[in-house]
């Protein structure tokens, strides 16, 4: 039987991935380790002698670890959806020789977004290694936590590709990163609660995927009641990642089919 | 060597991006085995047409078959059954070579045990057998080309199209690569170029259109259009900076038929040393004469008072 053309995607990046895998272990695991380790015990010692009571019940580290883990797999993400992307389009145009195969713009779009779903999971899932390690969160629960971090990247990986396939110029992704993707990730709720934001800024919080996948994996990980009701954070991940998909399409075409 | 079967048609083949015409409705039949050129300037719709035939590009108008099949419609089911030489070196350049070659082979569904035979057999053809493990990234210009064109070739091929496939090489290069192609030809494989190199289209193609300005100008086989279009041979004639303008009318007097370049005169003769003769008998004194045949450039230039490489 003839294997489905977005597998043939899927396939063909699992192959580079194995020759330039070493090149990603800093940014995407061993940063939010560093981060854990200098956030969590460093700065944690401090902030736990300030709060005998803990942030939501736990201490900083237990507080932070479920929160570094989606902003961990939102980065990943919105790496797989920049990067790769304007590699494939642009700088070495690899996407082009795709389309002189049977692999057409929809397999092309939905097989990167799958590949970018597994690069997701392996980053995430080796974080909640981490966590379990660092007594954090049972197994159990950390592995429940890998879900809204799924989420969260997904929604990423798919709304930035949405982005970087419709950039004139590559100077844009760096300003991507600059004003979008660092504040999300020091804003939304990763290393303090955000009503800690001044009230005009917490609105911007909200609409951050990764507030949504905080709250959901803290509520997973550690019990601490969210903010949002869960059902609606789960349908307003799905909505970006369906979202960002449907977006995909038409500049890919308009790009490399003109 | 059969000439029958029909590989190509297309009838008034329309190309437009917003309201530039790149492709001006255009006919052409391409033959199984033979191999065909689409000769003309940077910018005279030849790429944009072998997008087209490779349904990796809608056609804005017209109707078009390639291997019976609608490139519109049955985009995926044709490509499965062409080859691709883009003009840009689209390799990943942080795999090997091999890598390169079975990723994009299993684009195909190709399976491995097939693929690493074929990939044996293509490095072979195109002389990298050494060159299997290397990275792409440390390949020469001409080397990542004739991966291209083993890559092109992965999948076996009805119809092997190739878009200025030597652009940007050396003399040396070029020739180790025409000889490639060639060799394909003897195989029967049916190939489609592109190219801006007259050279190019005289040595691989069995028959070409001439494309200007998204129209085709002149169809026919390399000597037939020479034959058809300009006299047997061309007599070139050099002077000194700012000389040229001011004898236009003289040199004009010598034949019906005569270019003014930027930098030389030609004029199109049956009788090169009797032009020659003239030339030394009479007042004008150039720096430099040189006669030789007529080539498809001297074609282009009758054709459209334009030179195919500026």
């Amino acid at each position: 039987m003839a294997t489905p053309l977005s597998l043939r995607v899927v396939e063909a990046e699992a192959r580079i991935y194995r020759r330039t895998w070493r090149g990603s272990v800093f940014t995407s695991f061993l940063n939010p380790v560093l981060y854990l380790l200098a956030m969590g015990v460093g700065l944690g010692t401090l902030v736990d002698a300030n709060l005998p009571q803990g942030l939501g019940g736990v201490s900083y580290i237990t507080f932070l670890a479920p929160g570094l883990l989606v902003a961990t797999a939102m980065q990943t993400g919105a790496g797989e959806g920049s990067w790769k992307v304007m590699a494939g389009i642009e700088w070495q145009q690899t996407w082009k020789a795709r389309l002189a195969t049977p692999i057409g713009i929809p397999s092309l779009a939905f097989g990167h977004l799958l590949w970018a779903t597994i690069r997701v999971f392996i980053v995430s899932f080796s974080f909640v290694i981490v966590m379990v390690a660092f007594g954090v969160a049972t197994p159990l629960q950390s592995l429940g936590a890998l879900f809204p971090a799924m989420l969260v990247g997904m929604a990423m990986a798919s709304v930035t590709t949405a982005f970087t396939s419709r950039l004139k110029e590559v100077a844009g992704l760096p300003m991507f990163f600059r004003f979008v993707v660092i504040p999300m990730f020091l804003f939304s709720g990763v290393f303090f609660p955000i009503t800690q934001l001044p009230g005009w800024l917490q609105p911007v919080a909200y609409i951050t995927p990764v507030f949504h996948g905080v709250e959901l994996a803290r509520d997973i990980a550690l019990g601490i009641a969210p903010a949002v009701d869960p059902w609606i954070s789960v349908t307003y991940l799905l909505a970006w990642i369906i979202g960002g998909g449907i977006l995909i399409v038409a500049p890919l075409r308009r790009r490399l089919t003109p | 060597m059969t000439m029958d079967e029909i590989l190509i048609r297309a009838t008034g083949l329309e190309k437009r991006f917003g309201d530039f015409v790149a492709v001006d409705g255009i006919d052409f039949e391409v033959h199984k085995g033979e191999a065909f050129g689409f000769l003309g300037p940077n910018g005279a719709g030849k790429t944009s047409t072998m997008r087209m035939i490779g349904a990796a590009s809608p056609m804005s108008g017209g109707s078009m078959s390639v291997l019976g099949l609608d490139p519109e419609t049955e985009g995926p089911r044709l490509r499965s059954r062409l080859g691709v030489v883009p003009q840009e070196n689209n390799l990943d350049e942080e795999l090997t070579v091999k890598d390169n070659l079975i990723m994009y082979g299993r684009y195909f569904d190709l399976s491995r045990a097939v693929l690493k035979d074929r990939i044996a057999e293509l490095l072979e053809f195109v002389q990298l057998t050494d060159k299997a493990d290397a990275k792409v990234s440390a390949l020469s210009g001409g080397m990542k080309r004739r991966v291209i064109i083993a890559r092109g070739l992965i999948n076996e091929p009805d119809l092997y199209i190739l878009d200025e496939p030597t652009t940007g090489l050396d003399p040396q290069a070029r020739h180790v690569l025409w000889d490639r192609l060639y060799r394909l030809k003897q195989r029967g494989v049916t190939l489609i170029i592109t190219t801006h190199y007259m050279d190019e289209a005289e040595q691989l193609c069995d028959r070409l259109v001439v494309m200007d300005g998204g129209r085709i100008v002149a169809e026919g086989s390399p000597r037939s259009l020479i034959e058809t279009h300009t006299p047997r041979d061309v007599v070139e004639l050099r002077f000194p900076v700012g000389v040229l303008e001011t004898i236009t009318e003289q040199i004009e007097s010598m034949s019906d038929q005569t270019e003014i370049l930027a930098d030389r005169a030609l004029v199109y003769t049956d009788d090169a040393e009797h032009t020659i003769a003239t030339v030394t008998e009479g007042s004008l004194e150039p720096e430099t004469v040189l006669a030789r045949r007529s080539t498809l450039e001297d074609v282009f230039l009758r054709l459209t008072g334009r030179t195919l490489v500026d």
